[in-house]
């Protein structure tokens, strides 16, 4: 190409070689899933070996493909008809990147790019499994990737071109310009995906016809990783959504936000459910049957998401072919393992007796819940669906629903999570094992009953959420003084107990913190809505605000009012506030941008709309007591994943080379 | 090119939420107002209450069920006046009625379920006695306790 420096032409070639690896990714994909099956069954070591190199091309090929699209993006090629539906070359660079995928076609390579990932990471991190259990689980990690090869490549082709590009692209939706949404769909997915492993091992499992403690222990670090991500992923769609929409909600129950929510539901319970497998062989038919739902959930999440099946404001998709496909991916998948499992389910029998009052039993109840409270959001969700269907009633299934029907499995679970966490395995004697709680009890009672004494309505909401908060935070501070005795030594024993304990506590803590914020917001938020004229100061909830001017101002690729609000409290100014409302000419949309005055107590969020009549200006204030405690405590449960996850014991099972063992107390 | 950006502004402009022209004199009549428009879809968006909902039709229905109020209806009849112009579809919590008794007692019903299943199999576990599966052979045991040590 002597003709010049015009980067379509230079990028051609990169697109093609994108294109090509992506092909050749599937290809490797089908040997992967055929060779090492085949070599586990008849204990050839040759046949079962090929999957580790597999799974690293494969991962690699797909890496490159990916690369290629997003540098198609960070270039501005419009000659690639997805850049050109989705990019514009005056967007900011951060969303060029976010741009490759923020549509439909680049998040599902996303999507496969994670899953070779994780099939990669169990390749080479795997070395300790028994050689035909890695073959397997690698044979079915691969057989799911050459489905969404598939579906990739027939139905949702990201590297189609055009034969004239034009000058510029459309644009990203500019809802997805932004930071917390910009990383919000990796994270997802890399929790989605992630739990692809726990049902790869659970399949593998079921074929070998064996799930022991090792089994437990193998299959736990892949599914915590998977829910740590499901929780960052949901927190920052959280977050977003809070910040974003103008009226500070956090959470809609939207059809999209439920098809996370429920995989991360069942993943919290598969993570409880592992731990009895591991430590009392017990449980392990249910525990695989979790595993298999689990990513069962993650798939009618995408098929929601990507099949427009029951719209939302996520779905970019809206092609019946699609939905169609990815249907059809669910029931082979589902409905293999499914059959699988209820010929083999049988024959794992439980080792481990335990006593009705256990920490196995209070296990199984932590799972009861959870199940049931993802299956109240599953029939919820589905149920406009189903009632149109059966039924001919055309009807929504909004929030009160959920808040009524799913909110009593949490308060449950919250009441008896203390209890059930310091309860001894096997056989405990209930009065014995709970009398320390006492202390945590009477605190969370008193701080729930302040609470209602200083609120001044009669719902229970607020002080209900503030107990369940403090119950839970106290449940863990006693239980660590447990742990550790009475003493001089307390201090150093508190510092050598093992990471996953830390781990469980501070997750514990931080389910405790978001139940409270969640209460907090909820039950008190005030808000206050008005046409002020600059100048005339006001006062909502204790602070008084004033417009102080309202300027147009540009930005990069949109226009902008911006409002600049002072806010203060008994004559000294805490800060000023900036709402803006952005249009976004080449999308033609606008959004709002709230200003928020952020603090541990609570958040004074400001929106600004129009001009009115009268040359005053709509603006909308809440004060949103306890906010950030919500999405603290999501940090704080994904935290305390991450510590369980650097735990020694599951590096060793993860086949990390022998380290010198160190007495740790035994539980 | 501003005047052309101003013109669409102007036409995308979103009219958000609840407007201070909208809302009632009467706070205690305003107040009921918000409270039940949480309950009401808008019918253009998804999964939205009129109360939050920018569209102009969730306007048109914020106003007339506010124009219901003054005219002295209670809250059950305001919503059903709505009901009646616009289906069961603007309800966002479903009537507890016909086939939806089936959705509000999916999670009580199958709590019961899976409560009672649990249970059985704890009590079955508390009962049993050390059954064995499978035994693993002696290098497997070795092996299984080399990875399960601490």
């Amino acid at each position: 190409m002597a003709g010049g420096p015009a980067p379509p032409y230079n990028q051609g070639m990169i697109t093609e070689l994108g294109h090509f690896a992506l092909i050749l990714a599937s290809a490797v994909a089908i040997v992967q899933m055929i060779v090492p099956l085949i070599g586990a069954q008849k204990r050839w070591p040759g046949w079962m070996a090929v999957a580790e190199p597999a799974a690293g091309a494969q991962f690699a090929l797909t890496a490159l493909s990916f690369g290629a699209l997003m540098w198609a993006f960070i270039n501005s090629d419009f000659s690639l008809k997805l850049v050109v539906e989705n990019s514009h070359s005056a967007k900011p660079m951060l969303y060029k990147i976010s741009g490759t995928w923020g549509n439909h076609e680049g998040s599902m390579l996303l999507w496969v790019l994670i899953l070779t990932l994780f099939g990669a990471m169990a390749a080479w991190f795997g070395g300790n499994l028994p050689p035909s259990l890695r073959a397997r689980v690698l044979s079915v990690q691969s057989a799911i990737a050459v489905a969404f090869f598939a579906f990739i490549i027939f139905t949702s082709n990201p590297f189609l071109r055009l034969e004239t590009p034009p000058f510029d692209g459309r644009d990203l939706n500019p809802l997805l310009q932004d930071p917390g949404l910009a990383f919000h769909p990796p994270f997802l997915y890399l929790g989605y995906v992630g739990l692809s492993m726990a049902f790869s091992f659970a399949v593998a499992a079921l074929i070998e016809g064996r799930v022991d403690a090792a089994w437990g222990r193998w299959v736990r670090p892949w599914t915590l990783a998977a829910w740590i991500f499901l929780t960052i992923g949901i927190a920052l769609g959280s977050w977003w959504a809070y910040y974003e929409l103008g009226w500070g909600g956090f959470w809609f129950w939207d059809p999209v936000e439920n098809a996370s929510f429920m995989p991360w539901l069942l993943a919290a319970a598969l993570l409880h459910s592992a731990i009895v497998v591991e430590k009392r062989e017990s449980l392990k038919s249910w525990t695989i049957l979790l595993a298999i739902l689990a990513f069962g959930f993650s798939l009618i999440g995408t098929f929601i998401v990507r099949s427009g099946l029951l719209t939302s404001v996520h779905a970019f998709a809206n092609d019946p072919e699609r939905g169609v496909f990815i249907l059809a991916i669910m029931a082979f998948f589902m409905g293999g393992a499914l059959i699988l499992f209820t010929l083999r389910a049988g024959t794992m029998e439980a080792k481990g007796v335990f006593g009705l009052v256990s920490r196995e039993s209070a296990l199984v109840v932590n799972n009861l819940l959870l199940a049931v409270a993802c299956f109240v959001v599953f029939v919820g969700t589905m149920w406009p669906l189903l009632a149109e269907m059966f039924f001919d009633r055309k009807l929504s299934v909004g929030p009160p629903f959920f808040n009524a029907a799913f909110t009593p499995f949490m308060v449950l679970l919250g009441l008896i999570l203390p209890v059930g966490s310091v309860l001894p395995w096997k056989r405990a004697r209930i009065a014995r094992a709970v009398r320390p709680l006492r202390y945590a009890f009477v605190l969370a009672l008193a701080v729930g009953g302040l609470a209602w004494t200083m609120q001044s309505g009669r719902s229970l909401l607020g002080p209900m959420g503030l107990f369940l908060g403090a119950w839970l935070v106290a449940g863990v501070v006693v239980e660590l003084a447990q742990r550790t005795g009475r003493g001089a030594g307390r201090w150093a024993r508190l510092r050598r107990l093992p990471r996953a304990d830390w781990g469980k506590a501070v997750a514990h803590a931080g389910l405790g913190v978001t139940m409270a914020g969640i209460a907090g917001l909820t039950a008190w938020t005030q808000d206050d809505i008005r046409v002020a004229q600059i100048g005339q100061p006001w006062d909502v909830g204790g602070y008084t605000l004033t417009l102080n001017e309202v300027n147009e101002i540009r930005g990069p690729n949109y226009q902008s009012t911006q409002a600049d609000v002072t806010l203060s409290r008994d004559g000294s100014v805490i800060s000023q506030l900036k709402p803006e409302k952005r249009f976004y000419p080449v999308a033609r949309m606008p959004t709002t941008e709230a200003a928020i005055d952020y603090n541990l107590a609570r958040d004074v969020y400001v929106v600004i709309g129009d001009q009115q009549d009268n040359g005053g200006w709509t603006v909308r204030v809440y004060v949103k007591p306890l906010t950030n405690w919500i999405w603290i405590g999501c940090g704080l449960m994904a935290l305390g994943g991450l510590l369980s996850l650097s735990d020694r014991r599951f590096r060793v099972a993860a086949g990390a080379r022998k380290t010198r063992a160190t007495p740790v107390p035994a539980e | 090119m501003k005047r052309l950006v101003l013109i669409l502004m102007l036409l995308a402009s979103p009219l958000a939420a609840v407007q201070p022209d909208e809302m009632l004199e009467d706070p205690a009549l305003e107040a009921r107002a918000r409270e039940l428009s949480r309950g009401l879809r808008c019918l253009v968006c998804r999964n939205e209450s009129i109360d939050e909902s920018n569209a102009s039709l969730a306007r048109d229905l914020r106003i007339l069920l506010r124009e219901r109020l003054q005219a002295g209806d209670t809250d059950a009849e305001a919503v059903d006046f709505i009901v009646q112009r616009y289906g069961e579809y603007v309800l966002l919590r479903p009537e507890v009625t016909g086939a939806n008794w089936l959705l509000w007692g999916a999670g009580p019903l199958m709590l019961l379920i899976a409560g009672g299943v649990g249970f059985v199999y704890l009590r079955g576990r508390s009962r049993a006695t050390q059954t064995g599966e499978t035994p693993l052979s002696p290098e497997e045991e070795a092996r299984l306790r080399e990875i399960l040590k601490d």
